[in-house]
């Protein structure tokens, strides 16, 4: 991979730090008058997602990191990888539980998520923005009541749990925000 | 079509030229002279850290000025006493939230004064250039360097080993930093554990390390130690003035010179014109004095709460 100096820092750049990769999301120039010019980074590791801020002297270079995103399309699980298929090669990748991440719960065979690939392999998986879920278990929907502001815990298909109004039912399918796991309607 | 509209505002434009005026009326009241030095020179600035751009002129090469510093004690020297200069400086490779390579400076010489003289002065014109906008005063806090950096590290800035402040710089940052410069890690340690934790408001820093003087007299502070007479002054954590009890021995001058010359060489930064006449001025006798410049749009910045110097400039480098 290609080195890039600190000026060709960029939000979105990934580049190696520590042997893992890692993006770039801030990219500040600092300068004493007097000084030597700094830039302070900050950055979020890939894999363990945590974000650091380091300062860097001007011109110094970190190693670009073999990371690209991609949409696919989610498969199926075997219980020991998550199986995903880029939709225009139809090229298959097996994804650990690590990889799969927090987008677990969300994941329903057919839809599109982002997967991140780092030297080939899935880094992380991003499940769509929105999902449709059917509901596996709830307390029975109190007819009628739609116009009330309480709400009750509802278990999907898919293993997540949130909280939806109380007509809800056993079977009905929602669309929940998979960024906030907010329920954000009933879909029919 | 890229976007051919000004960065700051019209609100800010006036804003701008009403902060112009004020320190033309200041200035005025205290019988400072005006000069306008050239901006661009046939020699420049031995300074490791600062570039400056390079131009041609029939045929000869010239240097846009980083500072009028030079041009100014050149007049100091002739005998004009007590001046300023408001206008253009320019420093290659500086771009980004808080710089422009193209930069409007004030910097002004008093005859006679010490740095704790002018710092006051500093503060006041910084005050009343900040209170037009808020309509409020603003807090002032003086502290020596060693000060707010034992403050925040419980660490001697004068005392401490080289490597402890390189421990501490490449523990910051990375282990590149292990082997640098005492100035350098000063630097890296104040700029990331001292700056973000400045008052609220003006605040003024005095005696800076040996190690940083620039131009500044050497001298010893209040416990023996040798410290460079410079300071600088903060707004709101961003630093905004530079200022000496300047260097008037020429001998010194053209030993601080050499050395920076031959660290320019080691670390194979383009070498530079070394400034004879200013040398030669030193020579004849520059008034004791003590200097300041100040960045005015970073100054504009802190008026108007803004965090970004595209938006106080008509147009930055990103938008000519």
């Amino acid at each position: 991979m290609a080195n890039y100096s600190t000026n060709e820092f960029r939000s979105g750049l990934k580049v190696m730090l520590d042997g893992d990769p890692c993006s770039i999301l801030e990219n500040e120039f600092v300068k004493p008058g007097k000084g030597q010019a700094f830039s302070r980074v900050k950055l979020r590791n890939l894999k363990t997602s945590r974000v650091l801020e380091k300062t860097f002297k001007s011109g110094e270079s970190l190693e670009g990191a073999d990371v690209m995103d991609q949409d696919m399309q989610y498969l199926y699980t075997d219980g020991d990888f998550w199986y995903f298929m880029e939709p225009d090669t139809f090229e298959q990748h097996q994804a650990t539980e690590s990889a799969v991440g927090d987008a677990l719960p969300w994941l329903s065979e057919q839809d599109v998520c982002m997967v991140t690939l780092y030297n080939g392999s899935p880094l992380s998986v991003m499940p769509p923005n929105h999902v449709e879920i059917e509901i596996v278990e709830t307390d029975p929907g109190l007819r009628g009541d739609t116009a009330q502001g309480g709400s009750k815990p509802a278990k999907l298909v898919t293993g997540a749990v949130v909280k939806v109004p109380l007509f809800l039912d056993q079977g009905d399918v929602i669309k929940v925000d998979t960024r906030t796991g907010e329920y954000q309607g009933r879909v029919k | 079509m890229d976007k051919w509209q000004p960065g700051a505002s019209l609100n800010t434009l006036r804003r701008r030229a009403a902060m112009l005026s004020s320190v033309r009326e200041f200035f005025k009241q205290r019988s400072v002279l005006e000069v306008d030095v050239p901006v661009m020179g046939k020699a420049t600035v031995t300074d490791l850290n600062i570039d400056s751009i390079t131009t041609s002129v029939v045929g000869e090469q010239g240097y846009l000025q980083t500072s009028p510093e030079y041009f100014m004690k050149r007049l100091l020297a002739s005998g004009t006493g007590d001046i300023y200069f408001m206008g253009k400086a320019f420093r290659d490779g500086e771009v980004g939230l808080r710089h422009n390579p193209e930069f409007t400076m004030l910097e002004w010489y008093r005859c006679g004064w010490d740095d704790h003289q002018l710092m006051s002065e500093v503060a006041e014109l910084i005050s009343l250039l900040l209170a037009e906008e808020g309509g409020f005063s603003w807090d002032v806090t003086k502290i020596s360097y060693s000060d707010c950096f034992f403050d925040n590290l419980g660490l001697d800035p004068h005392s401490a080993e080289l490597s402890t402040l390189q421990l501490l710089a490449a523990k910051l940052s990375s282990q590149s930093w292990i082997d640098e410069t005492r100035a350098n890690c000063l630097d890296l340690i104040f700029s990331s554990q001292v700056e973000p934790h400045l008052p609220r408001g003006i605040t003024i820093i005095y005696d800076y390390p040996e190690c940083q003087a620039a131009l500044a007299q050497i001298s010893s502070n209040n416990v023996g130690q040798n410290v460079s007479k410079r300071f600088e002054a903060f707004v709101n954590g961003v630093e905004i003035a530079n200022g000496y009890l300047e260097l008037t021995d020429a001998s010194e001058q053209g030993v601080r010179f050499k050395r920076d010359s031959k660290a320019r060489e080691l670390l194979k930064r383009p070498a530079v014109t070394v400034d004879q006449k200013f040398l030669a001025a030193l020579s004849s006798g520059l008034p004791a004095c003590a200097g300041v410049a100040i960045g005015l749009d970073r100054l504009l910045m802190g008026a108007l709460g803004v965090n970004s110097i595209d938006q106080v400039l008509a147009f930055s480098w990103l938008r000519c």
